[in-house]
């Protein structure tokens, strides 16, 4: 069980992201949490396992308080949250199988990890998970050679890799066509099902989310303005959530804009300019 | 505003404003007047005699050099053979010694960004501003003349440019993939070796090839201070006007660095 | 990983990261380490020598701590501007030669004749050393910072000539095509079509070459071609090390200037 208790953010630049965020997420639900870019969506996501610290509030994960964990206890606390993230954040120059093990991290002493020596139930466990998401014949193939659905599949299997408590999905389906999209929310779904599992999912396809979440927290500026069941969903509270705007193109032009991210972020420096770079220190 | 109008109302376009044309070529005028001034400065003692003289000293040498005295060839083998280890051996140690700095002077992986990334900024500036051949005649004064004072002062030159290059590599990593491994509970050694390594790993490889084969390059040289090589023959060779000698060892120095050039090529592209 | 594999059991090891061969593998790594050990062994030390030399290193240290500017400080100032007048005249001739070298060692722009003729230029400016090109220039031309400036202008041209080429072979097609379109001659083409996209890049490059040539200078008095390496060679053959640490301080000090106000530079003129 999960419980957020006035969780508030306010970065150095003055920006107030989060303005205490209450809720609770019980055992075996799965949340949508949806509103405008720059509402905190993300921010939020990221107090929960403390990526990004929290300057208030406290954040109860089984009756601990994450907020006031550091050093070991924190990793120990983190190893028990997964999380799936929107560029899928592989490690890409690693095999598919490094990363699911590196789901492990938390849980190993460094020399294993650094030899790549994990423990057997380990590496079973990731066959397995690999079985389950539909790769088992990629394991030792690099993660940048996969198309992005099979990405986003190898970081689901990296966050059940954790034994996760709880799960934590930012964006699962940004850079995806709508089809894969579709595959990747039902099989998280599917899975948080089989196994009980609470989760906590940043949506911008409010579609999406009201096809398969149980429960849509609306966002907006920080605050929380909706929380309730998809079905209570209609156009008077998305224009609470979104403004007052058309919010179905806006929703077109958010998922573009995410496209557009996707394509332009990945692409590395020319090599000539590395080159360049070189000749002008030699 | 470059475009202006005139009395009877038509419009004039100009690059630029009357003003802003006087200010740069003012500008420029003071750059030759710079110029001018330091050319003087630099040829106060030259000799144009020997200036004058140059073309029939370039014949001269010329004829001289011509052909060059294959048979030496037996001698040179083994300072060839010495050059090639004096820039393995002090990519090596630069390796060794610039991988912990890259990694301290690297906004997103240092320790301590206000004690320990300055230093590492500092040993790698030092380092990129003295020359190794300098570095050898440091070197060869305090350890003597041999093999070890060229294998370091190459080492000692190639902390920065690794460093720099492999800083910057560090800097430009992909964050999200390093907050991925964090999430999972991974200590500092371990967000090191799954998030950070793999990424800056081709960018390492990349840059220790690339240095070797300028390592190459400048070792062919340090003999000229007594730090051991070919530089070695071609000092003798120089003080004995040995010119056929000369340049059989300058035709030998052009083949080894066409020869680096192309193995180091072949690497990287391997690798990257 | 065949057909129906046992749930539980299968192994896993971390695939080769370089190498997929199992025998290349073996043949590259062992053969490296043979190199390695025929390398070391070649490094004969006479640690009598080194030890005696922890002494003078030192001295060094603490003359870099404690440099002594004083007392050769007409040599130095002597020096530093040769260096200084050197590095400037230098680039600027370099630079000045190396715009039509360049322009000439673009293939896309460059007949074949002019095309070979320039990258040779830009071939032989490359491949030797500094130093070695100095001691030549220093047996032509007589001993001196003139000798010194031929040398560090030289090497300029193969520098900036070959990445200046290599930016033309780069740029946009398009835009050298419109301007050809309107009927513009080669200078006009050069002028509106290639000027403005490799302008930034070859004040940029131009700046480089400013402060390689300024610790290039430092070196090449060592063979006599003048600058504070001259300087630094007798500080040091004199066993004079505060001298010689404040020659060095001076360098980096300069060399570090120079970085911070290139950058500064640079983001100006883009």
């Amino acid at each position: 069980m999960l419980r957020l208790d006035t969780l508030a953010k306010r970065y150095k630049t003055g920006d107030h992201a989060l303005k205490g965020v209450s809720f609770t997420v019980e055992k075996g639900q799965v949340v949508g949490l949806i509103g405008p870019s720059g509402a905190g969506k993300s921010t939020l996501i990221r107090c929960i396992n403390r990526l990004v610290e929290p300057t208030g509030g406290s954040i109860y994960l089984n009756d601990v308080d994450l907020a006031g964990l550091s050093g070991g206890e924190l990793r120990r606390a983190r190893r028990r949250i997964g999380m799936i993230f929107q560029e899928y954040a592989l490690v890409e120059r690693l095999t598919v199988m490094e990363n699911v093990l590196s789901g492990r991290l938390g849980y190993v002493p460094f020399w294993r990890s650094l030899l790549r020596r994990f423990r057997q139930a380990d590496v079973d466990k990731a066959f397995a998970l690999l079985d389950r998401v539909g790769l088992s014949e990629h394991a030792d193939k690099r993660a940048d050679e996969l198309s992005g659905g099979q990405r986003q599949r190898v970081g689901i299997a990296r966050a059940l890799e954790q034994d996760p408590e709880l799960l934590l999905v930012d964006e699962p389906t940004a850079s995806l066509d709508p089809k894969t999209s579709r595959q990747i929310m039902r099989l998280i779904m599917e899975i948080c099902r089989e196994s009980g599992l609470p989760a906590v999912i940043n949506i911008h396809d409010v579609m999406l989310a009201k096809m398969f979440v149980d429960r849509i927290i609306g966002l907006t500026a920080g605050e929380v303005v909706f929380d309730g069941a998809p079905a209570l969903l209609d156009d008077a509270v998305l224009t609470r959530i979104y403004g007052e705007e058309d919010w179905t193109a806006m929703q077109a032009s958010a998922a573009e804009d995410a496209a557009d991210a996707a394509a332009t972020y990945g692409a590395a420096p020319p090599e000539r300019v590395k080159e360049e770079r070189m000749a002008g220190l030699a | 505003m470059p475009v202006s109008t005139t009395a009877d109302g038509r419009k004039v376009w100009q690059r630029r404003t009357t003003g802003r044309q006087w200010a740069i070529w003012a500008g420029w005028f003071a750059f030759v007047v710079l110029l001018v001034w330091c050319w003087e400065l630099m040829t106060r003692t030259t000799i144009w005699a020997f200036v004058y003289d140059a073309p029939r000293q370039i014949s001269d040498l010329g004829n001289r050099m011509f052909p060059p005295r294959w048979s030496y060839i037996d001698r040179l083998i083994w300072p060839l053979w010495d050059t090639i280890n004096i820039a393995s051996l002090g990519t090596l140690l630069g390796i060794f010694i610039a991988v912990p700095i890259a990694f301290c002077a690297a906004r997103n992986t240092t320790p301590s960004l206000y004690i320990l990334r300055p230093i590492a900024l500092f040993i790698i500036v030092a380092s990129r501003s003295i020359n190794s051949l300098i570095w050898a005649l440091l070197l060869v004064s305090i350890i003597g003349p041999g093999l070890l004072a060229g294998i370091i002062a190459i080492g000692l030159r190639s902390i920065g440019f690794i460093g720099k290059l492999l800083y910057e590599a560090i800097e430009e990593i992909d964050e999200s993939q390093v907050e991925a491994v964090r999430a999972t509970g991974a200590n500092g050694m371990q967000v090191l070796d799954y998030g950070i390594v793999p990424q800056v790993l081709p960018a390492f490889f990349g840059i220790t090839v690339f240095r070797w084969d300028i390592n190459i390059r400048e070792s062919t040289i340090l003999g000229l201070v007594g730090a051991g090589g070919i530089g070695l023959q071609l000092q003798s060779s120089l003080n004995t006007l040995a010119w056929p000698q000369v340049s059989l060892i300058l035709l030998l120095i052009l083949g080894t660095v066409l020869v680096s050039e192309w193995v180091s090529a072949k690497v990287r592209h391997a690798v990257i | 990983m065949a057909s129906v594999p046992p749930v539980a059991g299968r192994r896993w090891r971390r695939p080769p990261v370089l190498i997929k061969d199992r025998n290349t593998r073996w043949i590259v790594y062992g053969g490296l380490l043979i190199y390695l050990a025929l390398a070391m062994s070649t490094v004969d030390v006479n640690w009598q020598r080194v030890a005696d030399g922890l002494e003078r290193g030192m001295r060094f240290i603490n003359g870099f701590l404690q440099p002594d500017f004083t007392s050769r400080s007409t040599d130095i100032y002597r020096g530093l501007i040769e260096s200084l007048t050197m590095t400037l005249t230098s680039t600027v001739v370099g630079v000045l030669i190396s715009i039509p070298i360049g322009i000439g060692a673009a293939r896309n722009i460059a007949p074949p004749v002019i095309y070979y003729i320039c990258r040779s230029i830009i071939a032989i400016s490359r491949t030797f050393q500094e130093v070695i090109i100095a001691i030549f220039f220093v047996v032509m031309f007589g001993f001196g910072p003139f000798a010194g400036f031929l040398t560090l202008a030289f090497s300029t041209i193969g520098f900036l000539g070959k990445l200046l080429a290599e930016d033309i072979e780069d740029i946009d097609e398009a835009q050298a095509e419109a301007i050809r379109a309107t009927g513009a001659s080669f200078m006009q083409l050069i002028n509106y079509g290639v000027q403005p996209q490799v302008m930034p890049r070859l004040i940029g490059l131009s700046l480089y070459r400013l402060d390689i040539n300024f610790r290039e200078s430092a070196v090449i008095g060592i063979v006599g071609a003048g600058g504070i390496g001259a300087t630094l060679n007798v500080a040091i053959s004199r066993y004079e090390y505060d001298s010689a640490g404040a020659v060095l301080l001076i360098i980096i000090g300069i060399v570090m200037l120079a970085e911070y106000s290139s950058s500064y530079v640079r983001k100006w003129v883009q």
